[in-house]
């Protein structure tokens, strides 16, 4: 019997992957044929999707992109023979561990995504799942903490917060009733980094997040997703419910005797929850508007209790580092910036996807190297960094290093760590109109800078736009980028200042209108 | 109040929703959610009977409705398709697809067709930004589309 695996991750759904697996379930059939098609998550090749890959003597041999068309050719060529009939056909890659994209790589964090059955609890450990929770349940809280500051790891949602420092402020608190809470509502345009583990290897996160518990006293959590991830939602809750039959969750986690559970919950389609506050007031059944901090949520968080927020990928990478013991993630990474993170590859690039590395490569390396230019063939103009509130990046910029504190002192951000390239036909006084847009559509209006600067900001874009007074409207497009990144009270307000000057320093031939010809009606 | 307007269904549908969801802690978004998957909207006579339900007043619950996109305040078309617009599918001509869809349907965004067909909505970030640009129609996604793809969506929704 041959196994075939097909991922069911919504960026190969999107592109047909549910079409090429009915095709090939229905050629089967027709043929006789023994095979078994096991649905996986993502390998992250996303330009390659639908990947499909079929198990052989020699390890699994990956094809794509598969249309449905393609599948009696294939298997007409010989696909399911174990032999090497079919390495001349077009779609052939190979051994998928050997795409240089896949074998370049560190996987840590995404060590299973898109090789196994993300529902297979015995998939799960069969890959090297549950060790850092077996490890977690033996060890004195303290200790856990301990570990998670030792690795260095810090909050991946963005602020690159120490996420050890956050764990101990949480067992520090003697509250009876303290909260993990999963920050799901990955809402940055070019990140799919959460959504592809959660639909791909929804237990590690389920894992990492019971490890908060043990690690900070917190016997519940919650997993706020965004509504515009279905897929995930739907992964993410059949998988608690395995993990909790399997006593993974409940009242005695992995029968050493302490309680967690989780409860998963969806978003409403308002950006700003990605915030953590907005996130807690959502979670409450309040409106999403930002609270002040202090209190920190560590000390006042959800229902005023301490809680532990972290986003996908920090709590993710919890259990490898339980695992493998800290200094084996720590040892990887530069500077301040220890471990992997998850490189995501968006836009207008040949090569887009997943990349998990060590920090340190530089944005050239990923954009020219890795990503290997733009999709259209064309010059790369700008690359945004870090989602809708990170800077635009120009080549002159490019020997950079994936670092947070690199990127803060060239001007910009890490974030979600999201890259999305843009070619030369790009328009950089559009994309800085679209900041203060965006930013005006998502603001909770709680400060006034980001809820009326942003309107402002578009109206001053359009005004530099149409050539009117263009050096004045640009001191102030600079004086009210200033107010809004000083005064705003979250990253929303206080970052779309970075795409819009960004744009507006390393772009500045954009910025300059057009003559102006009244149109005559 | 207008109470007599409020349709039975309605009521009992509603009073079920909120009692079986007003044990969870932060019930409010979890019975939104259920309310707008059983009518299709928030409808306006459900705001007070939540509000009674939860001892919350009608303008935090109004406030908590309004805040959030994902809440209507009427039915949607018998189609909705989401064409994303954020800053990966731009760089991937979002902008252009947007600009076919608008024409073809002859609405804008947030609009519905005459005929109740469809309802155009803008979506920032399904976070397919690796096969951008992407569309949502109903619950399933489409990547890497052109004009000839959207225009295979338009089609399925009989534009």
């Amino acid at each position: 019997m041959t196994r075939i695996f097909i991922p069911r991750d919504a960026a190969a759904l999107a592109v047909g992957a549910d079409r090429v697996t009915a095709r090939l379930a229905q050629e089967a059939a027709a043929r006789g044929l023994d095979l078994t098609i096991v649905r996986t998550g993502s390998r992250g090749l996303h330009w390659l999707e639908p990947l499909v890959e079929v198990e052989t003597s020699a390890g699994r041999m990956a094809y794509g992109p598969v249309t449905p068309a393609d599948i009696s050719p294939l298997l007409e060529a010989g696909w399911l023979l174990d032999t090497s009939e079919v390495v001349n056909h077009p779609l052939f890659l190979g051994p998928t561990e050997e795409i240089p994209f896949l074998r370049n790589q560190t996987r840590l964090t995404f060590a299973r995504c898109g090789v196994i059955d993300p529902l297979s609890l015995d998939d799960y450990r069969a890959h090297g799942g549950l060790a850092g929770l077996t490890k977690a349940v033996a060890m004195p809280p303290e200790a856990i903490v301990e570990a998670v500051t030792l690795s260095g790891l810090r909050g991946r949602g963005g602020a690159g917060f120490p996420t050890g420092i956050k764990w101990k402020t949480v067992l520090d608190c003697p509250d009876a009733r303290k909260y993990i809470v999963c920050n799901a509502d990955e809402g940055d345009s070019g990140t799919f980094a959460d959504r592809m583990i959660m639909e791909g290897d929804p237990f590690v996160v389920i894992e990492g997040m019971a490890i908060a518990g043990l690690a900070t006293g917190a016997t519940k959590g919650f997993v706020y997703i965004r509504s515009e991830y279905p897929h995930a939602i739907d992964t993410m809750t059949r998988a608690v419910g395995i993990a909790r039959r399997a006593g993974m969750l409940g009242t005695s986690v992995l029968g050493q005797g302490s309680s967690f559970d989780i409860e998963i919950r969806t978003g409403a389609g308002a950006y700003v929850c990605g915030e953590e506050t907005a996130l807690l007031n959502s979670l409450e059944g309040k409106r999403g508007v930002v609270r002040a901090k202090p209190p920190l949520p560590a000390h006042k968080g959800l229902f005023g209790q301490p809680t532990v927020i972290n986003n996908v990928i920090s709590l993710a990478s919890v259990p490898v580092i339980l695992d493998k013991g800290p200094e084996h993630y720590r040892d990887f990474g530069m500077g301040r910036s220890r471990g992997t993170i998850p490189i995501q590859i968006a836009g207008n690039a040949r090569r887009t996807g997943l990349y998990e590395v060590a920090f340190g490569l530089t944005l050239g390396e990923i954009v020219d190297t890795v990503a290997g230019g733009t999709a259209t063939g064309r010059p790369v103009k700008a690359v945004q960094v870090g989602g809708p509130l990170g800077a635009y990046f120009p080549r002159a910029l490019f020997d950079t290093p994936f670092d947070y504190e690199a990127f803060a002192a060239a001007g910009g951000l890490i974030g979600h760590a999201g890259i999305t390239v843009f070619d030369d036909t790009a328009d950089m006084l559009k994309q800085a109109r679209f900041a203060m847009e965006f930013c005006a559509v998502e603001s909770c209006g709680k400060c006034t800078p980001c809820r009326i600067g942003s309107t402002r900001g578009v109206e001053v874009v359009d005004r530099i736009g149409r050539g009117i007074e263009p050096e004045k409207n640009l001191a102030l497009l600079t004086d009210l980028c200033n107010t809004m990144k000083f005064g705003s009270l979250c990253a929303l307000g206080g970052f779309t200042p970075y795409p819009v000057m960004s744009a507006v320093t390393h772009f500045p031939d954009d910025f300059v209108a057009a003559p102006v010809v009244e149109a005559a009606e | 109040m207008d109470r007599h307007l409020v349709s039975s269904d309605l009521a009992t549908s509603v009073a079920e929703i909120v009692s079986d969801m007003k044990h969870l802690e932060g019930p409010l978004l979890p019975i939104l959610h259920a309310v707008q998957a059983a009518f299709g909207h928030i409808p306006n006579e459900a705001v007070p009977m939540i509000a009674l339900g939860l001892n919350l007043s009608r303008a935090e619950v109004h406030g908590v409705v309004t805040f959030y996109h994902d809440y209507r305040s009427h039915p949607a078309g018998r189609r909705v398709l989401k064409l994303c617009r954020a800053e990966a599918c731009q760089a991937m001509g979002s902008d252009r697809l947007g600009d076919r869809a608008k024409s073809r349907l002859g609405i804008d965004f947030h609009q519905t067709t005459a005929d109740g067909a469809v309802t155009l909505e803008p979506v920032f970030c399904l976070g397919l930004c690796s096969t951008a640009p992407a569309a949502m129609l109903d619950g399933a996604v489409h990547g890497r589309l052109d004009a000839h793809g959207l225009d295979m969506l338009l089609a399925e929704v009989g534009a």
